[in-house]
């Protein structure tokens, strides 16, 4: 399928994978409900996709966080409004930086794994091995993948916020002494509960998007070594980019 | 077996942990939720003719230091005042009961807050009781508004006479 789309031009080339994406995302869709009834198997993706990238996400989390202190007041003092440090913090965590470095880090994390672990199993003709045995691999193989990064993804932005608040917190109040009173009474004065809810959407059409774009590239690789090098790799930038535009769309779509 | 329970384990740590982050940002982010331990302290209500945008869980002060914070803000319908409720810790329970309070802003764009200026009084504020001297928040518009009305008048006081002394001959 691929070769095929090799063959053709740029423009039709990207029309086409663009289709077989949708087309693949139904059918997708169409096994997930008969995938919840294995629990199992999602269980073990939920484990595999969120709590093994717990440590990376709570890690770039503080890391996120303690920048966004510095930087937020360093500027924030120049207009003498350091207590808005928490809003600050709060705010483009909530809504930006949290959703969009998580999907990205998932990307890096659990989508290549996702990725080569299928394209693996095509090269070695695990799933025509599937087939031939009446098992559809979509509904037992990457339907739970999928559904496993798409639950797990609002929990670790969830993490990843609070984390980074903690970071923020950390780097505020500790260092630069920021009264404790003032950052979280002027975050809990300024944070809405429509933008946790601006984040937790993103968050889910980030991990739907991130999860669809790494399973499909698994499911079509070729079924060579530098053909599932190749798929990890386009995972990857298909992702972020994806990430990226979306993120700018449903920004857009908020505001 | 042994290993699945592990795994399992670790997946309902992880779903839990993302639930309690999520419990978080929604309950204790925003002002309107519910809040969880944090000081307790006794509500007094002071009265306001216009309380600008100050916010629930906006900070209450005295002599600068935070005292407590705004817990609700209502609205009287029969005087058409702000009716603000203000939880103040228990360890400054000696505030005396002819304080006054007013709305005051935390820098030129900072947020506003509620000042408290304390009394002579030997009897202190207590649980229910009410702060009876206010001062409104100061509207910053309505300032301006008002200077370029002074401003205007001054200056057509100044010019009517010549225009009067134009016109008549």
């Amino acid at each position: 399928m691929n070769r095929a789309v090799a063959r053709d031009g740029m423009v039709t080339g990207m029309l086409r994978r663009i289709g077989a994406v949708g087309v693949f995302f139904g059918a997708l869709l169409a096994q997930c409900v008969p995938a919840l009834a294995r629990p199992r198997l999602i269980v073990h993706q939920i484990y595999n996709a969120g709590a093994r990238s717990l440590i990376i996400v709570m890690m770039c989390g503080v890391f996120v966080g303690m920048v966004l202190g510095l930087q937020g007041f360093d500027l924030l003092q120049r207009f003498g409004s350091e207590d808005a440090l928490g809003v600050a913090a709060a705010l483009s965590l909530l809504k930006e930086l949290g959703p969009v470095v998580t999907a990205l880090l998932f990307a890096g994390r659990a989508g290549t794994s996702l990725t080569s672990e299928i394209g693996l199993m095509r090269a070695t003709d695990q799933l025509t091995a599937m087939q031939m045995m009446a098992v559809d691999p979509m509904q037992r193989i990457i339907a739970p993948r999928f559904l496993g990064g798409v639950i797990a993804m609002p929990l670790l932005v969830a993490i990843f916020n609070v984390v980074g608040l903690f970071g923020a917190q950390l780097v505020g109040v500790q260092l630069m002494s920021v009264d404790p009173g003032a950052f979280w009474s002027q975050m809990q004065g300024a944070v809405e509960l429509n933008d946790v809810q601006e984040g937790f959407i993103k968050s889910l059409v980030f991990g739907t998007a991130c999860s669809l774009v790494a399973v499909y590239e698994g499911y079509h690789s070729e079924p060579t070594a530098a053909g599932v090098g190749l798929a990890t790799t386009r995972t990857v930038v298909t992702s972020s980019v994806l990430t990226l535009l979306l993120d700018y769309i449903l920004t857009a779509a908020f505001l | 077996m042994r290993p699945n329970r592990a795994l399992e384990i670790g997946t309902g740590l992880f779903v839990l942990l993302g639930f309690a982050a999520l419990l978080f940002l929604t309950t204790q982010l925003p002002g309107s939720g519910a809040r969880l331990g944090g000081p307790q302290g006794y509500v007094v209500t002071a009265r306001f003719d216009n309380i600008g945008d100050l916010k629930p869980g906006s900070p209450v002060t005295l002599a600068g230091v935070r005292i407590g914070r705004v817990a609700g803000i209502d609205f009287d319908p029969t005087d058409f005042k702000a009716v603000v409720t203000l939880e103040i810790e228990d360890r400054y329970s000696q505030i005396p009961d002819d304080s006054d309070a007013s709305i005051q802003t935390a820098g030129l764009l900072g947020g506003k807050y509620v000042g408290i200026g304390p009394g002579g009084s030997e009897t202190y504020l207590h649980a229910g009781s009410t702060i009876e001297f206010t001062q409104s928040a100061i509207v910053l518009e309505s300032l301006v508004n008002k200077f370029f009305a002074n401003f205007a008048s001054g200056r057509d006081s100044k010019e009517a006479p010549q225009d009067a002394q134009g016109e008549t001959p």
